[in-house]
C-alpha cells in the first residue's frame, strides 16, 4: 500500500458575503490518516469539507491535495469522493448501479461495472444484494452502500459528512468500528465531519475541534480530551465541571486558581497555554466528572472541594452524583459502580478529591453551550 | 369499502366536511363527467331524427355515424372518408408535436425552478409565468394573430434586421397555431414537472457531479427518471388539451388547416347533427386515451405516478 495522499489547508478563509464561515484554517492531514473535524452545528466544518471536495472555492488561501493546489478544479476533477449526510443514494437505480455509477460515468461496460460492484458488495458484507433498490435496504446497509459507491471511484481521499447521524445509537456505534476497519483496509485518507465527540474520539487519528469558523485545537483524541487548548474544547468534548476564577499563583506547568465559589484549587496548565497564564488573569479550571472522587479526609486542601449533594443517579456502570458548588451549574461526579451504594441523599456534605494533573487550568473563554 | 373505513373517514374529516366531500366529489364524477359522457356515447349510436320522431319506430341504434367517419357518405367513390380521417390524423400529430415542443421548452424551466433555492428570482419567474394567464384565452389567441401577422412585430423585426425581404405568412404555415397552442399549455407542462423536481434531493446531483458525471448524464440518469411522473402527467394534459383545443385552431389556424375539433363543432352547431358529432367526439376521446395509455406503457409509467 502506498503512503496515501495528504490534504493541506493553507490559511483558508471562506466568506459568504459578510459572514465568515471559516477563519484562517491551517490544517495538515497526513496521507492515510483518519482525520475528523468536530464541532457544533454551524461551526463551519461542512464548509471546510465542501472546500476540500471542490463544491466551493475558498475566499482566501489554498487547498492542497497530495501537494497539488486544487484551485480551479471542480469536484469531479479532484481525487476525492464525498459521502453525504443523507447518503444521497440514487433511489431509482439498483444497488449495484449505484455503487458502480462512477464507472458508468467513465464509460465502463456493464459487465465490468457489475463485477466491480460485486467485489465491493463482498467487501461491505452485502453479497448478493446488488439487485435490490436502495429503499429495500436497512439504514446500516444503505450506509455501507454509500461507502462502497464512494470507494468505487478509487479516491485518494474519502470525505464523510456526518454519515452516521441518521442511524440509531446501537448501529452508529457498530458503524464506527466498521468505518475504522474499512479505512485501515483501503488505506486512504478519511476526512470525517461530525458533531458527535464519541465518533471523533473513537475513530480518528487526529481531531480538529472547531467553533464558529475557528479551529481551536488539532490533536489526537486523547490530547483533545485530557489536554484541551481552550475553554471551548474543554467544555465541548466530553463532560466537564467548570470553575471560574483568577490566577493566584503560577508555575511553568501548574497554577493555583482562586475560584469564585470553591476556594483555591490547583490545576495543571494545558500544554498549549504554558507561559500564557499570568497572576491575576481571568481563568477557568476544568475537572472531569470521572476525575473526582470521594475523600476520606476533611481538611481543606487545594485539591479538595467541599460540596453539598443535590441528587444522585444510577446509570448501571456508574453512579452520577450532582453537587452544588460551581456557579450556575451543578457539579457532576461520576463514580464507577464497584458494588457499593453511592446514592447520596440530597443535602449530604461531601469532600471531593481530585488529582491536580487531571484538572486543567485555561485562560477564561467562551464555553460550548449545552 | 367496509363500515370501518366509512366511520374512519367521517371521524377524520368531521360529519359536515365528510358529507361535503362525498356529495361534491360524487356530483363532480357522476353528474359532470360520467352522465354527459354516457349520453354522448348513446347519442353517437343513434340516427339524426327530427324531434317528433325521437322515441318512434325509426329511433334505433346504428353504427352509421362511425361508418361515416371511416368510409364517408354512402356511394363515396374514394372508399374511405379521406378528408375527415386526414384531419383526424393531422390533429393527433399536431397535438403530439405541441406536446413535445412544450416538453422541450418547459423541462429546463421546471428544472431551474425546482432546484433553485426558492429565492426571489424563482418567485418572480413563477409570477411572470402566471400573470399572462389573467388574459382570457381568446384574447391571447387574437394577440398572437396580430404578433404573427404580415405587419406584426415579428415580421417587422425580421425585415428591419434584413433576414427576410417579404413578410412570412406565419398563419398559413401554422406556425402561429403551434406557437399559440404551445404557449397556452406551458403552465400545465411546467408545474407537474416542477412539483416533482422540487422534491429531488440536491445532494444526489452533487453526488453525481462528485463522481464525474456530465450534466447530460446527470439529467439522463438522475433527474429525468425521477421527474418521469411529472413529465408524463404534464405531457398527458398538454396532449389531451391540444387535441381537444377549439379556440386556438379557430383563430390561429391557417385557411387550409382544419382541426378535428372544428369538424366536431360543425356537426353540432352548423349541421345540427348531434349523433354524428358525438361519434366523432367519442372517437377522438377514445383514441387519445389509447395513445396516452400506450405511451405510458412504453415509458413504464404507472397511473398512480401521474397523481404524484
Amino acid at each position: 500500500m502506498s503512503e496515501g495522499v495528504g490534504v493541506d489547508l493553507e490559511n483558508v478563509w471562506i466568506r459568504f458575503g459578510d459572514f465568515v464561515a471559516v477563519r484562517e484554517a491551517n490544517v495538515q492531514i497526513n496521507g492515510g490518516e483518519f482525520f475528523s473535524f468536530l464541532g457544533p452545528s454551524g461551526c463551519g466544518k461542512t464548509t471546510i469539507l465542501r472546500a476540500v471536495s471542490g463544491f466551493l472555492e475558498p475566499s482566501d488561501g489554498n487547498v492542497l491535495i497530495g501537494g497539488n493546489n486544487m484551485a480551479g478544479f471542480g469536484p469531479n476533477e479532484r481525487p476525492t469522493a464525498l459521502i453525504f449526510q443523507n447518503l444521497a443514494l440514487f433511489p431509482l437505480m439498483k444497488v449495484w448501479e449505484n455503487i458502480a455509477f462512477s464507472m458508468e460515468v467513465r464509460g465502463a461496460s456493464a459487465g465490468e461495472r457489475r463485477k466491480r460492484a460485486d467485489e465491493l458488495l463482498d467487501m461491505i458484507a452485502l453479497s448478493g444484494q446488488g439487485d435490490k433498490l436502495p429503499s429495500e435496504l436497512s439504514g446500516g446497509q444503505k450506509q455501507r452502500v454509500a461507502i462502497a459507491r464512494a470507494l468505487c471511484a478509487e479516491p485518494d481521499v474519502l470525505l464523510l459528512d456526518e454519515p452516521l447521524s441518521a442511524l440509531d445509537l446501537k448501529l452508529r456505534q457498530h458503524m464506527r468500528s466498521e468505518l475504522r476497519e474499512i479505512q485501515k483496509r483501503v488505506g486512504i485518507t478519511f476526512i470525517y465531519i461530525t458533531h458527535d465527540q464519541g465518533e471523533a474520539l473513537t475513530m480518528s487519528d487526529s481531531v480538529a475541534v472547531m467553533k464558529a469558523g475557528i479551529i481551536d485545537q488539532i490533536a489526537d483524541g486523547k490530547s483533545i480530551y485530557d489536554d484541551p487548548a481552550t475553554a471551548f474544547v474543554a467544555s465541548f468534548v466530553g463532560e466537564n465541571n467548570v470553575f471560574r476564577g483568577k490566577v493566584k499563583s503560577v508555575s511553568k506547568d501548574s497554577a493555583i486558581i482562586e475560584t469564585n465559589r470553591t476556594g483555591n484549587l490547583r490545576a495543571r496548565i494545558s500544554s498549549d497555554n504554558q507561559g500564557k497564564l499570568k497572576v491575576g488573569d481571568d481563568a477557568m479550571m476544568f475537572i472531569r466528572p470521572e476525575a473526582l472522587d470521594i475523600s476520606t479526609n476533611d481538611t481543606s486542601s487545594d485539591t479538595r472541594i467541599k460540596a453539598r449533594v443535590t441528587h444522585s443517579e444510577f446509570e448501571g456502570q456508574s453512579y452520577h452524583v450532582f453537587l452544588e458548588g460551581t456557579e450556575g451549574k451543578e457539579m457532576k461526579m461520576s463514580l464507577i459502580n464497584r458494588g457499593e451504594d453511592r446514592m447520596y441523599e440530597r443535602g449530604k456534605e461531601l469532600y471531593l478529591d481530585f488529582d491536580a494533573n487531571q484538572a486543567v487550568a485555561l485562560p477564561a473563554g467562551e464555553l460550548a453551550s449545552e | 369499502m367496509d363500515a370501518g373505513f366509512i366511520k374512519e373517514f367521517f371521524k377524520r374529516n368531521g360529519v359536515g366536511m365528510g358529507w361535503f366531500l362525498i356529495i361534491a366529489v360524487g356530483f363532480w364524477v357522476v353528474v359532470l363527467i360520467i352522465l354527459p359522457q354516457i349520453s354522448m356515447f348513446d347519442f353517437s349510436f343513434r340516427n339524426d331524427l327530427p324531434p317528433p320522431e325521437i322515441g318512434g319506430p325509426k329511433d334505433v341504434y346504428t353504427l352509421k355515424n362511425y361508418q361515416y367517419l371511416i368510409f364517408g357518405a354512402d356511394g363515396n367513390p374514394d372508399g374511405y372518408n379521406k378528408t375527415d380521417l386526414a384531419v383526424f390524423g393531422k390533429t393527433l400529430l399536431a397535438a403530439a408535436f405541441v406536446t413535445i415542443l412544450d416538453l422541450v421548452l418547459c423541462y429546463p424551466i421546471a428544472y431551474y425552478l425546482g432546484q433553485s433555492t426558492g429565492g426571489g428570482m424563482a418567485r418572480l419567474f413563477v409570477l411572470l409565468l402566471i400573470i399572462p394567464y389573467w388574459i382570457n384565452e381568446i384574447l391571447r389567441a387574437f394577440a398572437f394573430r396580430i404578433i404573427f401577422g404580415d405587419s406584426g412585430v415579428i415580421n417587422e423585426m425580421l425585415m428591419v434586421i434584413g433576414i427576410i425581404d417579404n413578410p412570412i405568412d406565419f398563419v398559413r404555415e401554422n406556425i402561429a397555431l403551434y406557437a399559440g397552442l404551445g404557449y397556452a399549455y406551458i403552465l400545465l407542462m411546467i408545474f407537474p414537472m416542477y412539483n416533482v423536481i422540487e422534491s429531488l434531493d440536491r445532494n444526489q446531483i452533487e453526488a453525481a457531479r462528485d463522481m464525474g458525471a456530465s450534466w447530460i448524464k446527470i439529467h439522463r440518469r438522475i433527474v429525468i427518471p425521477y421527474a418521469k411522473p411529472g413529465i408524463s402527467s404534464g405531457c398527458t394534459m398538454v396532449f389531451m388539451l391540444s387535441a381537444g383545443a377549439l379556440a386556438a385552431p379557430q383563430i390561429l389556424g391557417g385557411p387550409s388547416s382544419l382541426w378535428f375539433t372544428q369538424i366536431i363543432y360543425q356537426w353540432f352547431n352548423q349541421s345540427v347533427n348531434w349523433p354524428q358529432g358525438s361519434a366523432f367526439a367519442a372517437v377522438l376521446l377514445v383514441t387519445c386515451i389509447i395513445i396516452v395509455l400506450g405511451v405510458m406503457r412504453l415509458f413504464n409509467v404507472n397511473m398512480g405516478d401521474i397523481g404524484k
